[in-house]
């Protein structure tokens, strides 16, 4: 805990409040809103849906303040807002499937979401300073390809909609990739760097391109087979891309040195046509990807064509929460939430939601600009992107962008892994930043890093 | 490591940015694309969520939404069940808008349509829930319920025009359905009547006036050829043609002979005239050789073949094919690869009517918005020019020729002079022949045109003739107009 003396920097606990209470303000509208829509009366779980997530934003804004004061302001709020969202959309789409009793949606999530808050600041309270993990980068790498290949070892692993990406213990089913997302991330950081010195500056050049040595190359080969292995045996398109995307981006990071990208893309775009050309469910993505009004594809599925017209129907201003359509689509609450919105708050909505993605990871950009640890700066760069790259495979696969795989909008999206994963990945980020904004005794080191590191983007 | 974190916030900034590109395109670019798909459930149910605009046949309405107590807040009806099937079409919730009005003025009726957009605007300011527009139609009702009940039970088309302007004022296409049977909202009844529908071998889906499969004209299209003999300058009503017994087709072994294997007239020769009146296939058929294929293909053109009309239903282009010497001679009287719809040979004989001017056919009147105020009034307009006057005047005492003591006898009417041309289609071996009759009256100063074809002969079987068939089917709707 830092000690009080005559000059001390902003915490900026107090902006963060101000906005939380604005994105729960906003939310509580938005539930209204729905309500008025589909029943024409004030909902009456209002006010104790309104209190549940005040109790639980606010709380976390405490544990903030208590264990991690200079944290970044703007991380909560957004998380919150999010959340909150998604929650509002999925209550909508209880009622437009009028669920009743255990099948509504609304209340799991709403539990999902209480704990996964309670895990994130368990995460902020437990873990002093984010360089302890430091200590866990292989028991992490462990569990985390254990988790990723958990949907596959017999009798828990659950095949559900064609990818074997769950498993199920008794009434439970969980998606072990969003946590293994976050473990693989720590084990990429802790490994790059420790052997970064090695990856950018012993080996060969080969063709002009540097490779590093084969003793080197071990770790990080497994990591890439485990990836493809996602792909073929879980048939999980979306976090294959996700966990190599993220890795590529981490090395070059790590090693400064572009002819990873390159090497990455080329393995990528390998893996990609060899596996287009030998599996029918690649070939089929393919399909609805690129022709997905032909008759062809419409066989197979007219999900995303569904998607596509809710949100054309949306238009620039949205139908208004709850008066679309978005009961129309497969999986309008989970895979699908984004068309969900782009239909009843149109493209305008749409743009402030991936805004506030936007920002979300430029926060945490910025926080691995500011971090002075190695292994912090890759973590928070791992973490970030990873939300990154996971908005834009979701979204990008709802919009034809890329082929659809089965990805979950961060905390947008129904699911209680998902939830937890990405609340847990905003605390760790909100310990990194603490850390990274936290003034330094030195006021003369403090000054030049808050000088030279508080911008993302440098225009030169 | 702070250099390539800068480098990939701006690949973070461009995985973003083409994001806000893809959704752009979605919901703004291509939106109204997406939401006119066929089969896009929330454009059906937006249209069923707001009144549909009705179809008014002289003012009482055809095709009316009414209001339910379920989900889709209007249900559709067709009040006249079958008697204007192939007019209006269908709406159905599970096949969407098609087969007539219903389909080719859908974004009108449901009030989406570009043209009422001053009108939109000013409905979401004044708060008012949205309509469709109404459409008054061009037709009849006595014509139509004449041309329905005089083709009864046989398959065929009737289409009656007023030749002064192109308005329709009959369009029967036998058999129909009752278009109400597909617009019910028990999905179930609906599907199965979808199905009887088409698995119906007299497909009442087809509105064979304007879009069946295309007929052969038969002697009908005599007029066309007479028509261009006659705008040759080399031809008038009174000049002496070969009509022999059976015409020697060059380049060919098969001859063309008369229908009874005898000569049109005294050595051989007959006048135009009586070439037309008795519908002379010998004489025609010697025209056609003289005039060759060119002229012929040309007069067809200018009376509206091969052109892409819509009324606004889409109309199948009439055709007569690129023809050497023996086949100009076959289609000069209507065979060989000549096809037609009736409303074409309508527009023939309405154009005759009307001193040579071909008047664009059309079905929709007006255009009214929820309090029937008119919106939008169809304006007569010109195709083309097919015929001069004089031509056109020679042709119309020939056809009256043709119904006072020609062919066309069955169509007379006490007090009004009716001007006709018969048509007998041989189009398959053996097979009964299509019965044609195309007509207009009075031929003083025509009010109406109509165009008759019954399919194989209808009840007639082998014995059918167009003037005995098709003939007195005109004659009814003539009647039903002309007679008060």
């Amino acid at each position: 805990m830092s000690t009080v003396t005559s000059f001390r920097p902003r915490t900026r606990r107090n902006v963060e409040l101000v906005l939380l209470l604005l994105a729960i303000a906003i939310v509580l509208m938005a539930y209204l809103n729905v309500g008025l829509a589909i029943d024409g009366a004030f909902p009456p779980d209002l006010i104790k849906y309104g209190f549940g997530l005040l109790v639980l934003s606010v709380g976390f804004h405490l544990v903030l303040r208590w264990r991690a004061s200079y944290a970044d302001p703007l991380m909560l709020p957004i998380a919150t807002l999010l959340n909150g969202l998604g929650l509002v959309m999925i209550h909508r789409l209880d009622l437009a499937y009028g669920r009743t009793g255990s099948r509504l949606l609304e209340p799991k999530q709403l539990i999902w979401s209480a704990l996964a808050v309670l895990i994130a600041a368990g995460v902020i309270i437990v873990l002093r300073d984010h360089r302890q993990l430091r200590r866990f980068t292989f028991t992490a790498m462990a569990l985390g390809l254990g988790m990723l290949l958990l949907p596959l070892v017999p009798g828990i692993g659950r095949n559900i909609n064609g990818s074997r990406i769950w498993i199920g213990i008794g009434p439970m089913s969980f998606q072990p990739g969003e946590v293994a997302k976050i473990l693989l991330v720590i084990f990429f950081a802790g490994y790059l760097v420790q052997t970064r010195d090695v990856l950018s500056l012993v080996g060969r050049q080969f063709l002009g391109i540097a490779l590093p040595r084969a003793q080197d190359l071990g770790p990080i080969l497994i990591a890439w087979l485990a990836s493809v292995g996602v792909l073929v045996f879980e048939k999980d398109l979306g976090s294959s891309l996700l966990f190599f995307g993220v890795f590529v981006a981490m090395l070059y990071v790590a090693t400064e040195r572009r002819s990873w990208i390159a090497i990455g893309m080329l393995l990528f775009c390998a893996g990609s046509y060899v596996a287009y050309l030998l599996f029918g469910h690649v070939q089929a993505r393919v399909l609805l990807w690129l022709d997905p009004f032909s008759e062809k594809a419409l066989a197979i599925s007219d999900q995303l064509v569904k998607g596509l017209m809710g949100m054309a129907k949306g238009g620039l201003l949205g139908s208004g929460l709850g008066r679309g359509h978005p009961e129309f689509t497969y999986f309008p609450e989970s895979d699908f939430i984004v068309p969900s919105f782009g239909e009843e708050i149109g493209l305008i909505g749409l743009f402030a939601l991936l805004l506030l993605y936007v920002l979300l990871v430029e926060r945490g950009l910025r926080t691995a600009l500011g971090v002075r640890d190695g292994f912090g700066k890759l973590l928070a760069v791992g973490l970030s992107f990873s939300m990154a790259l996971q908005c834009f495979v979701v979204v990008g696969g709802v919009t034809r962008v890329i082929p659809l795989t089965g990805l979950t909008m961060p905390f947008l999206s129904y699911g209680g892994s998902s939830l937890l994963a990405n609340w847990s990945l905003v605390a760790l980020l909100l310990r990194i930043s603490d850390q990274a904004r936290r003034p330094l005794p030195d006021s003369e080191e403090l000054a030049a890093a808050s000088a030279a590191h508080t911008q993302v983007v440098r225009i030169q | 490591m702070n250099k390539p974190i800068r480098r990939l916030s701006f690949i973070v900034a461009l995985l973003f940015c083409t994001l806000l590109v893809s959704t752009t395109w979605i919901q703004f670019v291509t939106a109204k694309g997406l939401d006119n798909r066929p089969g896009n459930r929330r454009t059906l149910l937006e249209s069923y969520s707001r009144e549909r605009g009705a179809i008014l046949v002289d003012g009482s309405p055809i095709a009316k939404s009414v209001p339910t107590k379920d989900d889709l807040k209007y249900v559709r009806t067709y009040p006249s069940a079958k008697l204007y099937s192939q007019v209006t079409g269908y709406y159905s919730f599970t096949y969407g808008a098609g087969g007539g009005l219903e389909g080719a003025e859908d974004s009108l009726l449901s009030g989406q349509s570009d043209k009422l957009f001053y009108r939109r605007v000013l409905d979401m300011v004044t708060g008012k829930v949205p309509s469709g527009a109404s459409l008054e139609l061009t037709i009849n009702p006595k014509a139509q319920l004449a041309a329905d009940k005089a083709l009864g039970n046989q398959r065929g088309a009737v289409v009656a025009l007023d030749p002064r302007t192109g308005a329709i004022l009959a369009m029967v296409s036998h058999p129909q359905y009752n278009p109400t049977s597909l617009s019910s909202h028990n999905l179930d009844s609906v599907a199965a009547a979808w199905k009887s529908l088409n698995a119906n071998p007299g497909r009442p889906a087809v509105n064979r006036a304007i879009a069946g499969d295309l007929y052969p004209p038969g002697s009908t299209f005599k007029l066309v050829t007479a028509a261009a003999a006659l705008s040759s300058g080399k031809f008038t009503e009174e000049s002496q043609i070969p009509g022999p017994a059976t015409l020697d087709l060059p380049l060919s072994t098969t001859n063309l002979p008369t229908d009874d294997h005898q000569p049109c007239g005294p050595g051989g020769k007959t006048t135009l005239t009586h070439a037309l009146e008795i519908s002379c296939n010998t004489a025609f058929g010697w025209l056609g050789l003289t005039l060759g294929g060119d002229a012929l293909r040309a007069q067809a053109a200018k009376f509206g073949f091969g052109d892409s009309l819509r009324v606004p239903m889409r109309v199948t282009p009439s055709t007569v094919p690129p023809l050497n010497a023996p086949q100009a001679a076959q289609a000069a009287i209507g065979q060989y690869d000549v096809r037609v719809t009736p409303l074409q040979m309508a527009m023939v004989s309405a154009a005759i009517a009307n001193k040579g001017t071909v008047m664009k056919p059309y079905l929709v009147k007006d255009t009214r918005n929820s309090n029937l105020d008119v919106i939008d009034q169809s304006q007569p307009e010109r195709l083309s020019q097919a015929i001069t006057p004089d031509v056109a005047a020679a042709l119309n005492r020939m056809m009256v020729t043709v119904v006072k003591s020609g062919t066309g006898t069955p169509a007379q009417i006490s007090g009004i002079e009716v001007a006709g041309k018969t048509g007998t289609a041989q189009h398959a071996k053996g097979g009964a022949p299509h019965a044609w009759f195309v007509a207009f009256a009075p031929a003083s100063d025509p009010k109406i045109a109509v165009a008759v074809v019954v399919e194989d002969g209808g009840n007639a079987g082998n014995e059918a003739f167009g003037g005995k068939v098709a003939a007195p089917i005109a004659r009814a709707v003539i009647e039903a107009v002309l007679k008060p």
